[in-house]
């Protein structure tokens, strides 16, 4: 509706509808053993630095700190605990998915016992009382996995009890 | 050898949640019309333009030339610059460094964002790793949750103590006529009932616990544009030019899992050396005014003890005691900051430019009640990179 005499007009504007461009991203050598350990064998993996000593879950091949090349796999635990954590409820797009997220839901990034990174993953639980730094949790696998993040179901809360010093495993210069 | 360089010109566009009047090129042209209006500039006087937004909020992947009508750089030299949530500092920094090179003398930097364009939370999603994060992630919100849930637990912070960084902010913006959120009905109410009210308030949703809607910054469509002058002409510019006395950058890692969450690391580093090249010893004392990129509550309290200001945990002591109000040692935000306006690609351009109309004296209602000789401005990316700029009224040696 435009009214040229008082300079009003309906405020317009055009979408770009539903565009879809997918991506295929490359994991690397050893974020690709580590889903297919998952995968096959419901065990987690990380890579030791040669230079600093710290081992890096989700694997990768290069330390930034010192970069360098990392080649060495070493188990690390499927429990750990939790570094940070939210409860999120507000509703929104996963844009991987392009399916809303089911709201609410515990998250966390958890730190496996044996590294000294954390990996980001959904929680069962969404418990103020027990979604907390320093709670202990375990991951629980899909039945039928197929080589995604996501063939962990979730990290299960276990109990309440923390590490002595359970801070970081390393500090920052 | 490189050139001195100051700001002289600053403009900006009321922050709104939808500007459906203009489109982001006639945003962008309102900005850059009000810095050269401020500095009493031509088009024609503008050697060389920086620019800078978020690519996927607007889908627009070559800002340099779409923007080229509002920017003012048709056959001008332009570089675009992207660095997320600090793109508008970065863009600060990058005419910065073009005027301080000794090749330019007058560069515009322009910052914008239309953020009702498209799905905030969505877009920021693709910040995360594409393999490892994003899929677990839940956008700006999610990141600042887990971020705060931390802090609180180190420091034994609660929600009061958040609610105290938000007062302060909203309330400086009711002096900044091109705030975004100006909330009319917290005017005239003292720190501690507006506190209370917000933790208490039922409509003061939990997005993502522990953090409420009053917790974090709003989607803001703006556009903000700075005018660099080197030495040769900044003075036959503006009366008070605001010096660039510093800048500095850090990046540590994509990962949000690899960092060490009981700091900020990089804005610590940053700060750091910006306070070295000044000599710089008690920022406290020695810093005159901030306006720093705080998205959300709790980086009010954390990230002013990452950047030196107080020591771990002492955060909260500075916010009640008022210490970082209008009135007190360490004013922050008056323009009422991130909380109160936040079109990304802007929002670092609104800090600097923030920043530096306290050391020209013309920033209104909000201007400090002193003289200002050294402002620091930050900008924060997510997943935690950051600038630090310090701007200064005497030339630096
Ligand atoms: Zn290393």
């Amino acid at each position: 509706m435009a009214d040229r005499k008082t300079g009003q007009t309906e405020l317009l504007y055009v979408t770009s509808g539903d565009m879809y461009q997918p991506y295929s991203y490359s994991l690397g050598r050893l974020g690709a053993e580590f889903l297919n350990t998952i995968k096959e064998e419901k065990r987690f993996l990380g890579a030791r630095c040669p230079g600093c000593n710290r081992v890096y879950v989700p694997p990768r091949s290069v330390c930034g700190r010192c970069h360098m090349k990392m080649e060495e796999l070493v188990p690390v635990s499927d429990e750990g605990e939790i570094v940070a954590c939210a409860i999120i409820e507000f509703g929104f797009v996963d844009p991987n998915t392009g399916i809303a997220r089911p709201v609410p839901y515990g998250t966390a990034f958890i730190r496996l016992d044996g590294a000294d990174t954390a990996l980001p993953h959904f929680l069962d639980s969404v418990d103020r009382e027990k979604v907390k730094v320093g709670a202990r949790v375990k991951a629980v696998f899909e039945e039928t996995r197929t080589g995604k993040i996501m063939d962990i179901k979730h990290f299960a809360l276990i109990d309440q009890y923390r590490r002595p010093g359970g801070s970081n495993g390393f500090s920052v210069e | 050898m490189g050139k001195r360089a100051a700001i002289v010109g600053f403009g900006q566009t009321k922050g709104s949640s939808s500007r459906k009047d203009v489109n982001g090129i006639e945003m962008i042209h309102e900005a850059v019309s009000a810095a050269l209006a401020d500095a009493e500039l031509g088009i024609e006087d503008i050697d060389a333009v920086v620019i800078g937004n978020m690519d996927h909020f607007e889908g627009i992947n070559y800002v340099d030339m779409w923007s080229v009508e509002g920017s003012g750089g048709v056959m001008k030299p332009i570089i675009k610059v992207t660095t997320g949530g600090t793109t508008g500092t970065t863009v600060a920094m990058c005419a910065y460094y073009h005027v301080a090179s000794g090749l330019f003398d007058r560069v515009l930097a322009i910052g914008w964002e239309k953020n009702s364009e498209s799905d905030t939370t969505g877009a920021i999603i693709t910040a995360y790793d594409p393999i490892w994060e994003r899929p677990n992630m839940a956008g700006a919100i999610g990141g600042l949750a887990v971020d705060a849930s931390r802090y609180m637990h180190d420091h034994g912070v609660t929600e009061r103590d958040g609610a105290r960084v938000t007062v302060r902010d909203r309330l400086n913006a009711l002096n900044n006529p091109y705030a975004h959120l100006r909330q009319e009905w917290m005017r005239g109410k003292d720190v501690a009932t507006l506190v209370d009210l917000l933790v208490s308030s039922e409509e003061n949703q939990v997005l993502a616990y522990p953090l409420r809607m009053s917790d974090l910054c709003p989607r803001t469509d703006a556009a903000a544009a700075l005018i660099f002058a080197s030495e040769d002409v900044a003075e036959t510019i503006a009366p008070v030019p605001a010096w660039v006395l510093a800048v500095a950058n850090r990046h540590n890692t994509v990962y949000y899992g690899d960092l060490d969450w009981s700091l900020n690391e990089t804005l610590e580093a940053a700060s750091r050396q910006a306070f070295a090249k000044v000599g710089i010893r008690e920022p406290l004392k020695e810093i005159d005014v901030c306006e720093l990129y705080l998205p959300y509550s709790y980086a009010g309290l954390a990230w002013i003890e990452s950047i030196g200001f107080c020591g771990p945990g002492e955060g909260r002591r500075l916010l009640w005691d008022g210490v970082t109000d209008m009135d007190g040692e360490i004013p922050m935000n008056p323009s009422g900051g991130v909380m109160s306006s936040n079109p990304i690609g802007a929002t670092g351009v609104i800090r600097v430019g923030e920043a530096a109309i306290q050391i020209m004296g013309k920033a209104g209602l909000r201007q400090l009640n002193r003289d200002v000789k050294i402002a620091m401005a930050t900008g924060f990316g997510g997943c935690y990179w950051a600038d630090v700029l310090l701007l200064g009224k005497n030339k630096p040696l």
